[in-house]
């Protein structure tokens, strides 16, 4: 990740004087490739989805009926908002306005914790009714709910890991802009990990209607 | 003829004087020794690096091979070498260390990271560190293999994985697959880190119709390694998930669908056989060129033909379904997609066969192992289209013609350029000269048992030999005989080719900065390449393979004189 | 076909910059999007109600997209990339489901 920050165009290698020669482009391109490859990946979840949801339409909106359409209505704002101090904050470091950049990306991490706050409760909440993979309660329901439940929890919580994975990544950055190694002139490293952030926002855009709101 | 071209056509680009560089073989860094090669973000010395690993895991497949040949000595269910399911452990682990740890990195790992730079101009890929780290995760991925291979028992499964037994299985799959994820990542880092340096680190002038058509290659296998692996990646993770969690994603009990399992595994493993086989159709055309010292017949085709099979490559998956329980509308769709592969790999073939028409060909080892190729690949292709058909395929698959089909497309097609390849660049990497006349020798018993190990594979299958049986009946006796002896032969092939090699390394004669009269950027510079690669970037005026002495318009073209 | 060789200085300072006042708006109308699918996902659309929701989710991500990740303002390169992944996904779901939409 910290390569795709800043390549050096034509690197020099072991003992010889380095080009001071960033290839600005070439980063964001890294950082776009990788993300396209996570897109992919979640894509390949996402055909899972569809192709069962085909086989179980029925099955999928009952147990759709009992994710907390509330809760995952505010993520998505939550998560939204954080996408928004996000770029405010590339915004800010752009003006120059390091401490302003310091406080959009403290509040970006702070949505993250948010986020999984409420991703907690309501995980806690499905676990307490008895509905989690392998239960005894799940297990004596149809094929449809417990393939629904079972992609649930695979692709909410792979997209929570993606989540901390982004608030870990935004931390190191806010390390970086507070010792001014992100600043107005050189802030590419802030950018990528913007990217990143707001690919996990995209994924959990499509899936709050997959799981949400199937009603 | 090559000391003509290497004087008329060795520096067509104007910058060949090296000075007193260093060679990357030297140590000019503050490390010593071993450390100065694994932490070394060199793209040379990693390609170095890549290539022991690499190898080092063939030989293992190599003694895994001979051994399940072995196993065939008599037929009948008794007085057996290995019992059934060590012999499953055997072809599990042929399949998984050959496919994941062999041909998928192959040519781009080893000899792409070292040339490719190289060829377009650049002094290193475009991300040095993010390289280094990819073959960190390459041999991590590949430990953490040999690590399942002592927990709880040799995986069974083949290398596929294939739901629901991999998920029922008591042996240790677990561990074994999330040794290939960690692979899939070093693929993944690779392919992005080849397609920015192309895009971006092209030296002045190199449009892309300048790049040399290995670039191309490599290009193309860069966008299926970024776009496909991440697909295996979710679906090995979910088998993972589903022997810690049991959430019946891929659990029939639980409504799961196996052959969505195989949809997804194969969405990846199709293409990935274009990635294993699409740099060495580059290498050919570099080959191609420099031995029949002409231009590329029709080079923009083959150039646009590399990018049209990795598209085609994501359409043909459900090929390998045909008996899995897809539907017939899908057997129709996918059986005529496969056939559209024929169009852009025959453009390849064609316009190699142009290039060599009336070109004046110098039948070096390189060239040699080309000539292998052609035939074994034709064999491998023509059985491919057996197996396309869905008609015969019902009969074929899962039997030894789909191996033999497999192993000549992968082993005799592209193994036999990455063997012809390494003998191409070997006096460029190494700055010295191998024993062309053992070079010719090894060749000839590798194409020799490769045949015999194989084609009756091919006649096996069609008589009914199923594969992945640790045992055969009589009637199969004498086949199975000729290919068991024909795995022997093979290996004194590889004994002495690899021998020579090595070999030649500390012993060769030094070798030229230009011994073939190569026409693209490597052979402008010092065997073995400086440090840096270039003094200064050159620049580029002419298309990659331009061949003073042999322009001429075509229907005046006549040999040229030797 | 070479992209454009912009930022070569190393130096950031001469992007574009977008106003506060853009992003906000667009976060928004994100805000405003979500309130209308929750809304219309209570309303029987029978078999559009899927439809409805999925072309909200787009529109949304075509917004983070385009505007929170610049994509509307980098070079043409960048859209070909993002075209090839979007294709890639579009031919895997078709043919996928081209045997499953035939099953049974």
């Amino acid at each position: 990740m910290a390569e795709i920050a800043g390549p050096v165009t034509q690197a020099a290698s072991a003992g010889h004087e380095a080009h001071p020669h960033r290839d600005i482009q070439g980063a964001k391109m890294g950082m776009w490739l990788f993300l396209l490859t996570e897109l992919l990946l979640f894509a390949g979840l996402f055909l899972i989805y569809s192709v069962y949801r085909y086989f179980h339409t029925a099955a999928f909106h009952k147990a759709g009926l009992e994710t907390h359409t509330l809760l995952g209505t505010v993520n998505t704002m939550v998560l939204l908002t954080s996408s928004l101090t996000m770029v405010l904050s590339i915004a800010a470091i752009q003006r120059g306005k390091k401490w302003l950049c310091v406080t959009f990306l403290s509040t970006t991490i702070l949505a993250g914790f948010v986020f999984l706050g409420i991703k907690y409760v309501e995980w806690t909440s499905e676990i307490a009714k008895g509905i989690y993979p392998g239960s005894p309660v799940l297990l004596a329901r149809s094929n449809g709910e417990i393939l629904f439940f079972g992609l649930y929890y695979t692709m909410t919580g792979l997209h929570g890991i993606h989540v901390i994975a982004g608030m870990i990544v935004l931390a190191f950055m806010l390390v970086l802009v507070l010792r001014d190694k992100i600043n107005q002139q050189d802030y590419i490293k802030l950018e990528n990990a913007g990217l990143y952030w707001h690919l996990v926002d995209i994924i959990w855009i499509f899936l709050f209607p997959l799981f949400y709101l199937i009603n | 003829m090559s000391d003509v071209a290497f004087a008329a056509g060795g520096a067509p680009h104007g910058h060949s004087s090296n000075g007193g560089a260093h060679s990357y073989l030297e140590n000019t860094g503050k490390r010593k020794g071993i450390l100065s090669w694994i932490l070394s973000t060199d793209h040379k010395r990693i390609g170095i690096l890549y290539l022991i690993s690499i190898f080092s895991f063939f030989a293992v497949g190599v003694v895994l091979g001979v051994l399940m040949r072995l196993e065939m000595l008599v037929p009948g269910p008794t007085g057996k070498i290995f019992n059934a399911q060590e012999y499953n452990a055997l072809f599990t682990l042929h399949g998984v260390i050959m496919v994941f740890l062999f041909v998928v990195p192959g040519i781009p790992a080893t000899l792409g990271n070292f040339f490719l730079p190289i060829q377009i101009g650049a002094k290193d890929v475009a991300f040095p560190r993010l390289n280094l780290l990819s073959w960190y995760l390459y041999i991590t991925g590949a430990a953490i293999i040999l690590v399942s291979l002592f927990m709880h028992g040799l995986p069974d499964t083949g290398w596929t994985f294939y739901v629901p037994y991999s998920i029922r299985t008591g042996t240790d799959v677990t561990t074994a697959v999330f040794g290939v994820f960690v692979l899939g990542f070093s693929s993944i880092l690779t392919g992005m880190n080849f397609l920015t340096t192309i895009h971006r680190m092209r030296a002045p002038g190199m449009s892309w119709f300048k790049m040399p058509l290995f670039v191309w290659a490599l290009y193309a296998t860069a966008w299926i390694q970024v776009i496909a692996t991440p697909v295996l990646a979710i679906t090995l993770l979910l088998i993972i998930i589903e022997r810690v969690f049991s959430v019946g994603i891929f659990d029939p009990a639980k409504g799961g669908d196996p052959v969505l399992y195989q949809h997804m595994f194969w969405v990846y493993s199709h293409p990935a056989v274009y990635i294993m086989i699409l740099p060495p159709m580059g290498v050919v055309s570099e080959i191609v060129s420099t031995f029949s010292h002409r231009t590329v017949f029709g080079y923009k085709a083959v150039a646009i033909s590399s990018l049209a099979i990795a598209f085609i490559g994501y359409l043909v998956w459900g090929h390998h379904m045909f008996v899995a329980g897809e539907t017939e509308t899908a057997q129709f769709a996918f059986s005529l997609l496969t056939f559209l592969v024929a169009i852009p790999s025959g453009i390849k073939v064609f316009n190699w066969v142009a290039t060599m028409y009336k070109g004046s060909i110098d039948l070096q080892p390189p060239f040699l192992f080309l000539m292998a190729f052609i035939m074994l690949f034709a064999i491998g292709g023509l059985t491919g289209l057996f197996l396309g058909s869905v008609a015969t395929d019902v009969h074929l698959t899962g039997t030894y013609f789909v191996v033999g089909h497999f192993h000549y497309i992968i082993f005799g097609g592209a193994v036999f350029i990455f063997f012809g390849a390494l003998h191409y660049w070997f006096p460029k990497m190494f700055g010295r000269m191998y024993n062309k006349k053992a070079a010719n020798i090894s060749l000839g018993f590798l194409f020799v048992g490769f045949n015999m190990l194989y084609f009756p594979m091919l006649l096996l299958g069609y008589e009914g030999m199923p594969r992945r049986y640790f045992s055969y009946l009589p009637q199969y006796e004498t086949l199975q005989h000729v290919s068991m002896v024909g795995s022997w032969v093979l290996v004194i092939g590889l004994t002495i080719m690899f021998w020579n090699l090595i070999r030649g390394i500390r012993k060769g004669e030094k070798a030229p900065a230009n011994p073939w009269g190569g026409t693209t950027l490597e052979w402008t510079i010092a065997s073995p390449p400086p440090t840096e690669n270039f003094e200064e970037i050159p620049v580029i005026t002419h298309e990659p393979y331009y061949h003073p002495d042999a322009e001429m318009p075509e229907e005046h073209a006549v040999p040229v004189a030797k | 076909m070479h992209e454009q060789q912009s930022h070569q200085s190393g130096e950031q300072a001469h992007e574009e910059m977008i106003s506060y006042g853009t992003y906000i708006l667009v976060w928004l109308a994100l805000i405003a999007l979500t309130c209308i699918t929750a809304v219309v996902a209570g309303i029987n659309l029978a078999a559009f109600t899927l439809a409805v929701a999925l072309v909200i989710a787009l529109t949304k991500a075509s917004l983070v997209v385009n505007i929170f990740m610049h994509i509307k303002f980098e070079d043409k390169i960048f859209k070909v990339f993002l075209g090839i992944a979007g294709f890639t996904i579009f031919v895997i779901f078709t043919l996928t489901f081209a045997d499953v939409f035939f099953r049974r």
